[in-house]
């Protein structure tokens, strides 16, 4: 390297304004990054449905390196990698939003074994001959607000049909704010919130702080250098059709059973109402406005020998699971829901590693089930 | 290297350049190179092996200048070179009184064993410095360990082997042995410019030099991850001349930087994403998935490779050291000869050294008398075989030298074709469209190769390989 080439006219005051102006521009790129918000026109710039295609489930990911997928937390790059924001829908298309969690995304299953793929694929029609297409609008983690926060992006893609998959685990109340999607998402479930007066802290500890400085280049480096990721992975997801890598080594959760039956450090006999965030589903359905809900009492893995007969799972004490579901079918007739109570609906031997994920075939017999009921709901929405 | 790690060496090569004495400034770099060694080392499951790996790379260099000195007495820098690298094994074991380890992954080893072992390497020092550089074994005794090292790191099977024996020895399960285990930072570089030392000085070519120049050649920090293979007595001649960071410098040692980081961190790892692998070959969907996969493998290892090379270059003018140009728009070359003569010019030109030329010159002397394309075709298999060698002992990087190997005999033939049956003038040779075919053919021979070096399945590499050439 000759010290000199190209460089003679440097001096050390010329070399201090450059830097002075090069840090000046940064901070100015950071001020003007930060003053409004860039999701919405970053999502615009998606190679998704674009150069590739859309993905067929949300962006979800442990293990980019195997899965060409990775978590992201921005719901605006994240609904824009999905197919369904590529699709323009055609006057003899009946869309379907499958929201849900891990059970619906397809944790365990490749893109085209999930439960709204196996919908989609298997070509239904409604009775007045629509087209059945089915979206996978699914999310690993249990939360009705981290639903309802998805289906309020999805509205924007004029459904016909929200079907709604949940749990106890999703419904219980402190749940709500754990989802990851919903704490880096503060300011739409603050929204949400507040439309809908649901009974949740705006002001929940567990949202991430939105400070000023957390707005700028600096403070979202790794949501940018997640959202670049996501978009090289597309290449990968268009050529290889892999967006989930599976272990071979899959077992079920083992649990330490409380010895006194409690759930989430609640005792038999003690579950109140207002513990159970059923206002969610509430909001949803207004959220949905006229576009009928489907909601649906997702299956549960059910197995006699746990905890001497005492448990349905790991995860839920029988005490607890059917208070929950004698309060679910009260509201729901107050409130006059479409529920679908399928919790005993499959066979223990399908649900492979946890309480919710079963297997593709599962997912081919409940969709082939779901048929039907989307037929009823279509006429129901027509006024059948 | 880390971008801290980066930022901190640019730091240390600031202060340094700036630094108002030759003595303070040398005694600098020496000491960063020393620490960065140990810095650097990344962790390893082998226990207290991140602290043994980069004392036995100092203990190999001390072995090597105690060959090449000149015999005389130690002088009193020396001496304190010595001092300075036992204060440091000896500061970096205290570390272990720590709550949490420092400059090193893992705590060091116990005192006792670090003793130990300094009586051991004095006692191997003491016995090659009684023989030194008048006997004619010394040297290539001295090379024939430093390669012996060499073939141990970088074969597979051996170095399962050797993890098995240095876990039964730290007594941890053998069962668990690995590759991974025998990640000793730097090695290959430092070996060929410890190789390069013991040559020039069997040809009476190597200036004096003392400990500290020696080590510090050894060990520069921003060449010690990724090269380039300086020359000792060219190193040598900038570390003694003393060039002040002036702005210029300043400037074009912070261009490198920048456009190394941009190549390095934000290019080549992004394009990582995409590039070829054993798995994504077998998972993507047609030939022409393959053909993207195979130009992200390509430009991925050349944005990598140079980023960091521009890293060194920069972090290195900063500190007053103009290392060798390692990477000249390879992919833009017109034929194959040239993209050699262009990528890694620091190793290939070792090896045109060392190997090529020697080997060929020994063939034309040989008792039976060879024709000269036999003798250009052996020289460049052998040279391009080794080369391959060196990134690791395996059937893969054999084939990946063989490829160039005869990709390079092959141009060398059709060279001589041309000039015999039809020359071209300089014209015809500057042609733009003649220039642009010769770049397209010499980029996709040099990324079909590629496949070799990215695949280390054989199997898999020539399926690959039918794949992409639609067989």
């Amino acid at each position: 390297m000759s010290g000199n080439a190209g460089t003679g006219s440097w001096n050390w005051t010329k070399v201090g304004r450059v830097l002075i102006k090069a840090a000046g521009l940064f901070v100015a790129f950071n001020l003007i990054f930060a003053s409004f918000d860039p999701w919405p026109s970053m999502a615009k710039l998606s190679v998704y449905n674009s150069i590739v295609p859309g993905r067929r489930r949300l962006p979800f990911g442990s293990d980019p390196q195997r899965s060409y997928n990775l978590t992201i937390t921005q719901l605006d790059v994240m609904v824009a990698s999905h197919e369904i924001a590529g699709e323009v829908k055609l006057p003899h298309e009946y869309r379907v939003l499958v929201l849900g969690d891990s059970a619906v995304w397809g944790f365990l299953l490749q893109p085209g074994e999930t439960l709204p793929a196996q919908i989609d694929a298997a070509d239904y029609y409604t009775a007045d001959g629509r087209h059945i297409r089915a979206y996978n609008f699914g999310y690993p983690t249990m939360s009705l607000t981290k639903d309802l926060l998805l289906l309020s992006r999805g509205m924007q893609f004029d459904p016909d049909l929200i079907v709604w998959f949940f749990t106890l685990e999703s419904v219980w109340r402190k749940n709500q704010i754990d989802a990851p999607l919903v704490q880096f998402n503060p300011g739409a479930t603050r929204a949400l919130i507040l439309e809908h007066f649901l009974d949740l802290n705006p002001d929940d500890a567990r949202f991430r702080p939105t400070s000023f400085w957390q707005r700028t280049i600096i403070g979202q480096r790794r949501e940018l250098a997640d959202d670049i990721r996501l978009q090289f992975y597309g290449l990968l997801w268009a050529s290889t059709g892999v967006d989930r890598y599976i272990p071979t080594s899959e077992t079920r959760e083992r649990h330490e059973l409380p010895g006194d039956l409690s759930y989430h450090g609640t005792l038999p006999g003690e579950l109140q109402e207002n513990q159970l965030a059923f206002e969610v589903l509430s909001a949803g359905a207004a959220l949905a406005g006229d576009v009928p809900v489907l909601l649906i009492n997702e299956p549960i893995y059910i197995d006699e020998n746990v905890g001497d007969g005492q448990y349905y799972n790991v995860a839920y004490p029988r005490w607890v699971y059917d208070a929950y579901h004698e309060q679910l079918r009260a509201r729901s007739e107050r409130e006059g829901w479409v529920l679908l109570d399928l919790w005993d609906w499959l066979p223990a031997e399908v649900f492979a590693d946890s309480t919710v994920h079963y297997d593709a075939e599962a997912a081919s017999a409940l969709a082939a089930f779901l048929r039907e009921a989307i037929r009823d709901s279509t006429e129901l929405a027509d006024g059948g | 290297m880390t971008l801290a790690q980066i930022f901190l060496f640019a730091l240390f090569s600031l202060v340094a350049g700036r630094l108002p004495g030759k003595q303070i400034r040398s005694w600098m770099l020496f000491a960063t190179s020393l620490f960065a060694v140990f810095w650097l080392q990344p962790e390893t499951s082998l226990r207290h092996f991140d602290f043994w790996f980069p004392t036995a790379t100092i203990a190999l260099i001390v072995l090597t200048w105690f060959i090449v000195r000149e015999r005389s007495p130690l002088a009193s820098e020396d001496r304190i070179s010595l001092s300075a690298i036992v204060f440091l094994i000896l500061f970096i074991n205290l570390t272990r009184l720590l709550p949490r380890p420092l400059i090193i992954p893992t705590y060091p080893p116990q005192v006792l064993r670090i003793f130990i072992a300094l009586l051991v390497t004095v006692g191997i020092i003491a016995a090659f410095a009684s023989v030194r550089r008048e006997s004619k074994w010394t040297f290539p005794a001295m090379i024939a360990l430093i390669v012996l090292l060499f073939v141990l790191l970088k074969s597979e099977t051996l170095q399962i082997h050797l993890s098995r024996a240095l876990r039964t020895a730290t007594g941890q399960s053998p069962e668990l042995a690995s590759q991974v285990d025998i990640t000793w930072l730097g090695f290959s570089y430092i070996a060929f410019r410890l190789i390069h030392t013991l040559r020039i000085c069997a040809i009476g070519k190597l200036p004096a030099l003392t400990l500290r120049e020696f080590l510090t050649y050894g060990l520069f920090y921003p060449a010690l991850t990724a090269g380039p293979i300086d020359r000792v007595e060219r190193f040598v001649k900038d570390l003694r001349q003393f060039q002040v960071l002036t702005p210029a410098r300043f400037v074009q040692g912070g261009k490198r930087m920048v456009i190394g980081m941009l190549k390095k961190f934000i290019l080549a790892d992004s394009l990582a994403i995409l590039a070829l692998n054993e798995i994504k070959a077998g998972q993507v969907s047609s030939h022409a998935w393959l053909w993207l996969l195979l130009y992200a493998f390509a430009l991925q290892i050349y944005l990598d490779f140079s980023g960091y090379t521009d890293l060194a270059l920069g972090i290195g003018a900063w500190a007053g050291i103009d290392l060798p140009e390692n990477f000249e728009r390879p992919y833009l070359q017109t034929d194959i000869g040239a993209f050699w003569n262009r990528w890694h010019k620091t190793l290939t030109q070792w090896f045109r050294f060392y190997v090529f030329n020697p080997l060929t010159r020994t063939l034309r002397t040989v008792r039976v008398e060879m024709p000269v394309w036999t003798i250009i075709l052996l020289g460049q298999l052998i040279t391009m075989i080794l080369i391959g060698m060196w990134h690791g002992i395996a059937w893969h990087f054999l084939l990946w030298g063989l490829w160039n190997g005869v990709g390079l005999f092959l141009h060398n033939r059709w060279v001589l074709f041309h000039q015999k049956f039809w020359p071209l003038s300089s014209t015809w040779r500057e042609n733009p469209i003649l220039r642009a075919v010769g770049i397209f053919i010499t980029f996709h021979y040099v990324a079909l190769g590629w496949v070799w070096f990215a695949i280390p399945n054989v199997d898999a590499a020539f399926d690959v390989m039918r794949k992409l050439i639609g067989i």
